[in-house]
């Protein structure tokens, strides 16, 4: 026999139930932000869907560890991000090639020499020599590391604190990947300048 | 491009565009930026590209299907939970 006042347990069963269905509409009020991150840190469309489903169903299962009041988009990234992680170990490790960070990587004195003189000021119209196909190929061909932390800070609009944590690795660590990963794609949108030429 | 490049400069920009600076180095950056042109060049075109990479990156929206798979996903967490 419960020792307990029935209309007390029933009282918290119904808190809790609220309580779940909050965290709930509002995780999936976050999906669509979720999933612009996911995309890219997918190899393909059809691996991104199959990574919000599983950090949906870990999310949906594991509510009770969500903090109310806390930054909810960074949760879902962490379970997301850590998923990717697991999914990427098992399937590949990409070496990383001994040029990435040799030469000259100035994107920038890149798209002047091929824009030609009198371009240098305009800068949009400098950088609509880069195409969106190139951009996306040269950020999916960066390393799973360098391309985490460059996806959650300059598209999820993470600070270095919140990448961090979302990670789980040090904040010294996400700058080094960040401007490393940085360098890596510039420096490969300036070499795919120099392919069409 | 014309100006002499300078590795502190590149990092300091690197932290200032993302927001990273303490409010005395945010003064020390831009009274930098205020008196060197290769860095105003660099600080206008990085900032130009971050923006032009987040147009070319923002993919399509999440298919409908996929939220309707999110939704059942919710609804088996409570059939398992016996909820």
């Amino acid at each position: 026999m419960s020792g307990q006042a029935p209309d007390t347990t029933g009282r918290e069963l119904a808190e809790e139930a609220r309580n779940r269905v909050r965290f709930e509409e509002e995780a999936l009020a976050y999906a669509d932000q979720v999933y612009q991150v996911a995309r890219h840190l997918a190899g393909s469309k059809e691996e991104a869907e199959e990574l919000m489903q599983e950090t949906y169903a870990r999310a949906f299962r594991s509510w009770r560890s969500y903090t109310p009041g806390t930054n909810m988009r960074a949760w879902l990234l962490r379970i997301l991000t850590n998923i990717n992680i697991d999914r990427g170990r098992k399937k590949q490790r990409q070496p990383l090639t001994q040029s990435l960070e040799e030469g000259d990587y100035s994107l920038y004195d890149r798209l002047e020499e091929v824009a030609g003189p009198g371009a240098a000021e305009d800068e949009e119209r400098l950088l609509h020599r880069l195409s969106q196909s190139d951009i996306v190929d040269a950020l999916a061909a960066l390393p799973h590391d360098f391309r985490d932390a460059l996806v959650l800070v300059d598209l999820g609009e993470f600070s270095y604190q919140e990448a961090a944590q979302i990670l789980s690795i040090p904040i010294g660590t996400v700058m080094s990947r960040l401007h490393r990963g940085r360098r890596i794609l510039r420096q490969s949108l300036a070499s795919s300048l120099g392919e069409g030429t | 491009m014309t100006g002499t490049p300078c590795p502190k400069c590149e990092s300091l920009l690197e932290l200032y565009l993302d927001g990273e600076l303490s409010e005395a180095e945010v003064s020390e950056a831009e009274v930098h930026l205020d008196e060197c042109g290769y860095c105003q060049r660099q600080y206008r075109f990085e900032r130009a590209f971050r923006s032009y990479l987040r147009q070319a990156l923002a993919g399509e929206p999440m298919s409908p299907e996929l939220r309707v798979k999110l939704v059942a996903l919710r609804i088996t967490a409570h059939r398992a939970d016996g909820a």
